[in-house]
């Protein structure tokens, strides 16, 4: 930030001392050369190497930079290695992730295991197919299906009244009860999971005795955490809707509901419909609020209003958790993860669609 | 089918603001009206009460009278959709509805409010309606496709076979040409002269050579300063704003002296 | 729509009311009950919790867990609540700051698109799956760092050993609780960093600045109120994530250590005793819920009232 007088009044110059674009590549190796010898002395290790030639090139870089460019050329090279090194640490766990999934999830994943429950399957097939006397058997069936009834209830629920509620808050909210709402739907969207369930399973409790869970009762759960999120996305889609399309309806003698159901809905339709479905893909991988509320079974239940009922994440969590076989749990955990894999497709899949509504159904400007 | 609009002491309010104050005057039928006047002045807040737009504002008010041809729009019973299906309005954007092809944005105004029509009834009103906003050539081949892909004069002309479409007894245009280049203007301003063979015509401009072409009579409303309510100042046929106004300020304004 | 306030000079008898037509009177009607429906729904929340919690209140301390009362029991699950999120918050704003720095502003235009859809699908991977991840890849993986800090950092009270076997420890799960919020922070950070006005940037481009000026002078000032509100909801999701630290946690009861098992958290005790509880039990989780519940309430009013009270600093309009 200095301005340097001295050089002000001569004729400025325009060049700069300034490091060759070659310096970088060079002084990471001398870093990683450096990181490995240190490395060396506290016991090798990948992990070690990587973090010991980190430190050592931001230190490098920003001494040479500092003696050749200057104190501000140095700070700004500082800063642009700890930006990279963040984005590099952080792509650990998060490939790791990524990969753990694929590649665990992969051992079972399949027709065979999407189309089978875990009916009857017990610790000794576990035994017998690790033994190599069976086969690998039990599969997802019956917690994909139920995953599907909750989501599907729950969204039933919660887009109506999230909808609606969006349209009073942009189209005829003014004064106390819109303020309210607005802050509630706030509120509601710092919800803990578990909270919802257990909102749920009391609610539950109260009304049809102590101890009922199916799938209802999970979709309200899972209802009380989609609403807020539908009402905030669909009222920032609404807004968005210019006021001229509204007064252009009413010059025509439109009235106000039907200029709202016919021509602002229609122009918000594809971001509202993105929305929903961002809002089921964040429920559809809830598991706190379903394991208090719709149980675990290891049958196909296609009741949602009896019994309990299984779905995806409480299927990996009790998979994980409880393996049917305390001696041989490996073909649980395998389980659990392609349950996680298929878990994350479908997420991905809702995500991806979510974009292609936005894309293809937003309305068409024509250039 | 046009009418004629005589207005009586109007006030007109934002909240407890009173931005137009006393406006009493006469829109002849079949004749183009003008209002000018500088910015601020309330000219289109005035415009929107013809046909009952302003008060979509929350908060906003009007005392006084504006009769259709002796019906009070604001009387007691007075349902607005209905004076906005006889009071048709033209924006200062073009703002055809994005989700519609052409020919959905002409019969808009029908097809919000349910009417059954039949198909070749409808296809009549479209090519009469688009004929009427000297669009027809143009839009002819692209009935379905999206209104938004015309040029900006189109569109506006577009948004006028729309208000046209719902035979309204009186066209307002608030600022119709402001957005558009000086070819598209011209355009308009001769369909003006074509409509008001049909229509009453009121527009807004602040372009004033274009009130001197397109219009009959002129409103000039002024303001007295910030904060204070916009008053209308004079009231005559065009050519007597023009050349001999009655008031000074009106002199002032129309001879570039002032705002 | 009329205002309240009526001039005195208004002459009397003139109704100003538009006359309502029956069909925006049914809808305006629906999507106010659905609106009303809404706040029902979150007092039901509310009542029940409370209905609910007051046993356990009320309870004779003996018979709660541990047996010395609810908020002798419900204390180390705070503790632990909070000191998880504040592990993971700890990890991950600095690093969400980095990448949402690198994205926005470093890496290659075409790279940082790819890169901004990456970080919004990570978001949405359930936190099952993180827990899943979590007890099975991050915890065998990093025992040897806990034991490593047990052993040469030990006589700070967070890193007495003996280190956990298992790894499943409470830094563990801070740690895969910052994996978790740390694409949502980041998504946040992104999005508000690259809304900084053009103008502005080149503003300070123009004075002579660096790259790392014209972001301290620009882009954090501008996006700060947002990256305070991606943080705290970042916060928010850590003190009310329940899988992950249910499934990584080797519960159990308070330590000072955070590498060696013991301690839990609130949301994961819930879900651990929850489905086979019954009776006082019952209502002693339920409690506990409605602490929680508040916690996540309180952080919540606090990030709004940062925000709010930042956001006339920030330059946005």
């Amino acid at each position: 930030m200095t301005v340097d007088t001295a050089a002000r009044t001569e004729s400025t110059p325009l060049t700069h001392r300034q490091l060759p674009r070659r310096i970088v590549p060079v002084v990471l190796a001398v870093s990683i050369a450096a990181g490995a010898g240190l490395a060396a002395l506290v016991g090798f290790s990948l992990p070690a190497l990587a973090i010991l030639s980190a430190v050592v090139f931001t230190v490098a870089i920003t001494t040479v930079s500092g003696v050749v460019e200057g104190r501000r050329k140095a700070v700004d090279r500082l800063v642009t290695t700890l930006v990279y090194s963040a984005f590099a640490v952080a792509l650990v766990p998060l490939i790791s992730v990524v990969w753990s999934v694929l590649d665990n999830g992969l051992v079972r994943f399949g027709a065979d295991f999407l189309n089978t429950s875990m009916r009857n399957v017990t610790g000794l097939h576990d035994q017998e197919a690790v033994e190599g006397i069976g086969p690998y058997i039990g599969g997802a069936y019956h917690a994909l299906l139920g995953t599907f009834l909750i989501t599907a209830l729950a969204t039933a629920i919660s887009v109506p009244v999230g909808l609606m509620t969006s349209i009073y808050l942009v189209e005829y909210g003014r004064g106390k009860l819109a303020k309210a709402i607005r802050f509630f739907v706030d509120v509601m969207t710092g919800i803990p999971s578990i909270v919802a369930g257990l909102f749920a399973a009391s609610l539950f409790a109260v009304l049809f005795g102590v101890g009922t869970r199916n799938g209802f009762a999970g979709a309200v759960a899972l209802s009380v955490l989609m609403i807020p999120v539908v009402v905030r996305s669909s009222e920032e889609m609404l807004r968005i809707v210019p006021n001229e399309l509204r007064e252009a309806a009413y010059a025509l003698g439109v009235p106000k509901w039907r200029t709202i159901v016919k021509v602002v809905l229609p122009t918000a339709v594809s971001g509202i419909a993105s929305g929903v479905t961002l809002a089921i893909a964040r429920v559809v991988g809830e598991t706190a609020p379903l394991i208090v509320t719709a149980g675990f079974t290891s049958s196909i239940n296609s009741n949602p209003f009896s019994d309990w009922m299984m779905s995806l994440p409480a299927y990996v969590y009790s998979s994980a958790m409880r393996p049917l076989s305390g001696s041989e749990p490996q073909p649980s955990f395998d389980r659990a993860w392609a349950a996680a894999l298929t878990l994350v497709i479908i997420v991905m899949a809702l995500n991806l669609i979510a974009r292609l509504i936005a894309r293809i159904f937003a309305p068409k400007t024509g250039r | 089918m046009s009418k004629r609009i005589d207005v009586s002491d109007l006030n007109v309010y934002y909240g407890d603001f009173l931005a137009v104050e006393g406006v009493t005057m006469a829109v002849e039928a079949r004749s183009v009206t003008a209002f000018i006047g500088p910015s601020g002045c309330g000219k289109s807040t005035f415009i929107r009460t013809l046909n009952r737009l302003h008060e979509v504002v929350p908060g906003t008010r009007v005392e006084g009278k504006v009769l259709l041809d002796g019906q009070d729009l604001y009387g007691p019973a007075v349902d607005p959709v209905v004076v906005r299906r006889q009071i048709g309005m033209v924006f200062q954007r073009p703002n055809p509805f994005p989700t519609m092809s052409l020919r959905d944005n002409v019969l808009a105004g029908i097809k919000l409010n349910n009417s059954r029509m039949r198909k070749s009834e409808a296809d009549d009103v479209v090519e009469r309606s688009l004929r009427g906003a000297n669009l027809w050539n143009e839009a002819k081949d692209r009935l379905d496709t999206p209104g938004s892909g015309l040029s900006g004069g189109q569109q506006q002309r577009l948004c006028i076979a729309r208000a046209i479409a719902v035979e309204p007894d009186v066209l307002l245009m608030d600022e119709p040409c402001s957005a558009l280049d000086p070819i598209s203007t011209l355009a308009i301003e001769d369909l003006i002269a074509e409509l008001k063979e049909n229509y009453t015509i009121v527009i807004v401009t602040h372009n004033m050579q274009q009130a001197a072409r397109v219009s009959d009579r002129t409103a000039f409303f002024n303001i007295a300063g910030t904060g204070q309510p916009g008053k209308l100042i004079e009231m005559d046929d065009t050519t007597k704003i023009f050349t001999n106004p009655g008031e000074k300020a009106t002199e002032d304004y129309v001879s570039g002296r002032f705002g | 729509m009329t205002t309240s306030t009526e001039p005195a000079t208004k002459p009397p008898g003139r109704p100003r009311r538009a006359k309502v037509r029956p069909g925006d009177r049914n809808f305006s009607w629906a999507t106010r009950a659905a609106g009303v429906l809404i706040l029902i729904v979150l007092a039901g929340v509310a009542a029940f919790l409370v209905r609910e919690a007051i046993p356990a209140f009320r309870a004779d301390p003996a018979e709660i867990d541990g047996g010395e009362g609810f908020f002798a029991y419900v204390w180390p699950l705070v503790f632990g609540t909070l000191v998880a999120a504040f592990i993971a918050l700890i990890i991950a704003t600095p690093l969400a700051l980095g990448i949402a720095l690198f994205i926005s502003h470093y890496a290659p235009r075409r790279m940082a698109q790819g890169l901004g859809y990456v970080v919004d699908l990570l978001a949405a991977i359930p936190s099952v799956v993180y827990g899943l991840w979590g007890i099975q890849w991050l915890a065998p993986n990093v025992r040897g760092t806990w034991e490593w800090l047990a052993d040469n950092l030990g006589f700070i009270p967070l890193f007495a050993g003996p280190a956990s076997a298992t790894g499943r420890t409470m830094m563990t799960a801070g740690v895969v609780l910052a994996v978790m919020i740390l694409p949502i922070i980041t998504a946040i950070a992104r999005e508000v960093f690259l809304q900084t006005p053009t103008l502005h940037q080149e503003a300070a481009l123009a004075l002579g600045a660096t790259r790392w000026e014209m972001i301290r002078m620009a882009v954090l000032p501008f996006g700060r109120p947002g990256l305070i509100s991606g943080v705290m909801l970042g916060l928010g999701r850590a003190l009310g994530e329940t899988m992950a630290v249910a499934m990584v946690l080797s519960t159990g009861g308070f330590t000072w250590s955070m590498v060696s098992s013991g301690n839990n958290t609130i949301a994961a005790e819930i879900a651990l005793d929850f489905p086979e509880s019954a009776g006082i039990e019952t209502n002693t989780l339920i409690a506990a819920g409605l602490v929680l519940f508040v916690i996540t309430l309180a952080v919540n009013m606090l990030a709004r009232w940062i925000v709010a009270r930042r956001e006339a600093f920030s330059g946005a309009n």
